[in-house]
């Protein structure tokens, strides 16, 4: 029950501490233009028109001051926090006045002063009134018993009145509260729009925000892979390796074995340098080494060399890009010639990195059964009769690989081939 | 014969050794960076010098650089490098100083005792060991030019000779008749028009060529 009664009221407090905190603002920069006006047309030191003139001029200039104060005012009593929109000096001094008046930012402030602001507290007086009023109403009862008794006497009937009285009273608080809660609403949201960022601004500053974060979030992947490599290599290759050297050493060594420890020997010695092998193929998936000291063009000249099929790699590039484009691009040409030993049935791959402007241009081509598809990506099956292969999967990780960091990926695959794999990333002329 | 090892990483380092001494080598120093290595080599003069590519304290081409020192400076030592992975500007700089007396593998084949003691003596011996890898890499740069003539076979030839194989050795690898081997590299040479100079010197300019670090 005491929820009922409470509930139009949370909040209340706060809203009206809000909005006569702006009537406050409001009324004491009237009170002061008003004493300005009045100071300088009572000395009459100039024409009465200049006298006007100080009353539009002052407010204007005084709008930056405005808009800091507006903004404490919805810090400190409604905990909200309004941005300087990008590009708006805070104390424009005298000479910004004018760029400030002018940018759209600055003209949206005088809407807030001038306009809406205002009318808010035109809002807000009618609000304190019905709190006042209704305070008043409700109690009316103890406003008679202080009165005196011959106000009672000279008018019988006064009970039923009061009565009315006091119920109107409460109500009238309860819509005060509620009142007082919308119109602090009403305010908040007008403030936001005219005194904080516009939404492009606000758009804008997400997207750049949103762009670093993801910017950084690709960098630090990018070096936890390249962590893992140096603990991979430092650690287990070595020890791996070791422990082949051992198990070969034993092999030559031990002379008087029988053939069963003979044949284990063998066979620990065949699983460590397989373990060697398969682990190296892990480290070079990660972020391989060879990338890191030298670059695209020994990084790819090694994926190249281990294929089964003839690769030409011709890398020509006036520096080195930054490690995570780097990184991207050889990911890109591992993953895509991969497909095209598994998929493409080519004779031959050829692989082609340059710089164009800001633009790193990767492109792989084969001269294979063409028929990838990006849009194969979704599962789609190849088309059997039509003896296309689908390069799906492979192809959609690498589109998606590409665009983290804003690069574009095209696939020209006619069936029958060739395949063509272009790859356009960002790096720095 | 007598050898020098540098490698920083300890434990591969012990293997290196074991496996050496093993194959009769005496090893006179172990050191764990290339100003170690040069100071070893001018100590002992090995016949030997067998060298990480990456040392200590740059963790770039250290070692190639030490053993393009050496080469310079003691031509009796012949060096072997080791690294984690393929660089074959590496091999190329190596061999287009000097052709005998280099090697160049990749750190896991010490693993396969006998055929790295064997790699390692005869490069001590003057002669030459090239990685499969690093071969392989370096046909990838090739662009159109006569290798392109040879066929598949004829590749494979010329690779296990630019590994440093003699022409038995060829033969056993890919399990034909000497006779054969002989027939693939008279094809090699007249496709890669080498002048009818003793065997030798032509089979040289062949695995040059094929490496693309002599002029064609």
């Amino acid at each position: 029950m005491a929820r009922y009664v409470r509930r139009p009221f949370q909040g209340a407090g706060r809203a009206t501490a809000l909005l006569a905190a702006g009537v406050a603002v409001l009324l004491s920069s009237v009170l002061t233009v008003g004493l300005l006006w009045a100071l300088l047309a009572a000395l009459a030191l100039w024409s009465w028109a200049w006298a006007w003139g100080v009353a539009v001029v002052a407010p204007v200039a005084a709008a930056p001051l405005l808009s800091r104060i507006q903004r404490q005012r919805f810090r400190l009593l409604s905990g909200v926090g309004i941005a300087v929109p990008e590009g708006l000096a805070e104390r424009p001094g005298l000479r910004g006045m004018v760029p400030w008046l002018r940018s759209a930012a600055g003209r949206r402030q005088l809407r807030y002063h001038f306009l809406a602001g205002p009318l808010i507290v035109l809002g807000g007086a009618l609000m304190l009134a019905c709190w006042v009023v209704g305070a008043a109403a409700a109690t009316v009862y103890l406003w008679i018993w202080v009165t005196s008794t011959h106000w009672r006497a000279d008018n019988p009937g006064y009970t039923a009145k009061a009565a009315y009285l006091t119920v109107a009273g409460v109500a009238l608080l309860y819509g005060a509260g509620w009142f007082a809660k919308a119109l602090a609403r009403v305010d908040t949201a007008a403030a936001r729009t005219l005194l904080g960022p516009s939404r492009e601004e606000q758009l804008a500053r997400r997207v750049t925000d949103l762009a670093d974060s993801r910017a950084s979030v690709i960098d630090a992947a990018d070096a936890e892979r390249r962590r893992i490599e140096r603990d991979l290599h430092d650690g287990a290759q070595q020890r791996l390796v070791a422990l082949a050297v051992n198990l070969g050493l034993a092999k030559v060594t031990l002379g008087d074995l029988s053939d069963e420890a003979r044949a284990v020997i063998d066979d620990a010695h065949r699983e460590a340098k397989e373990a060697i092998t398969e682990l190296g193929n892990l480290v070079r998936g990660l972020h391989p080494a060879v990338l890191e000291d030298r670059g695209l063009d020994a990084a790819l000249s090694g994926i190249a060399a281990r294929l089964p099929i003839p690769v030409r790699v011709a890398v020509d590039l006036p520096h080195r890009p930054l490690p995570t484009i780097e990184a991207v691009a050889y990911f890109v040409v591992s993953e895509a010639l991969t497909n095209v030993v598994k998929h493409a049935r080519a004779t031959r791959a050829e692989v082609t990195v340059e710089q164009i402007g800001g633009t790193l241009l990767v492109v792989v081509t084969d001269d294979g059964v063409g028929g990838a598809e990006l849009s194969a990506a979704l599962g789609a099956e190849p088309g059997a009769e039509t003896g296309a292969v689908s390069q799906g999967t492979g192809l959609a990780g690498l589109a998606k690989r590409v665009a983290s960091v804003d690069g574009t990926l095209s696939c020209h695959s006619p069936v029958g081939g060739p395949t063509v794999i272009t790859v356009e990333l960002p790096c720095a002329p | 014969m007598r050898a020098v090892i540098a490698e920083d990483s300890v434990l591969l380092r012990v293997g290196v050794v074991k496996v050496l001494e093993a194959a009769g080598f005496e090893v006179c120093a172990e050191v764990g960076d290339a100003a170690g290595l040069l100071a070893a080599v001018d100590e002992h003069r090995p016949d030997i010098a067998v060298t990480d590519v990456r040392m200590p304290p740059g963790f770039s081409d250290e070692g190639v650089r030490a053993a393009l020192l050496i080469r310079s400076q003691h031509p009796e030592t012949a060096v072997l490098l080791l690294s984690q992975y393929v660089e074959e500007r590496y091999a190329a700089d190596l061999l287009s100083a000097n052709t005998a007396g280099v090697g160049y593998l990749l750190k896991q084949r010490v693993a396969d005792v006998e055929e790295f003691a064997e790699a390692a003596r005869r490069v001590a011996a003057g002669g030459t060991a090239l990685d499969p890898q690093v071969v392989a890499q370096l046909l990838v740069r090739r662009h159109s030019d006569p290798l392109d003539r040879l066929t598949p076979r004829e590749r494979e030839v010329l690779e296990l000779m630019a590994g440093g194989r003699s022409n038995a050795g060829i033969a056993a690898e890919l399990v034909v008749s000497d006779g054969a081997v002989s027939k693939h590299i008279n094809n090699i040479f007249a496709k890669l028009d080498l002048p009818k100079a003793d065997a030798d010197h032509r089979r040289v300019l062949a695995v040059l060529r094929f490496l693309g670090v002599a002029g064609q």
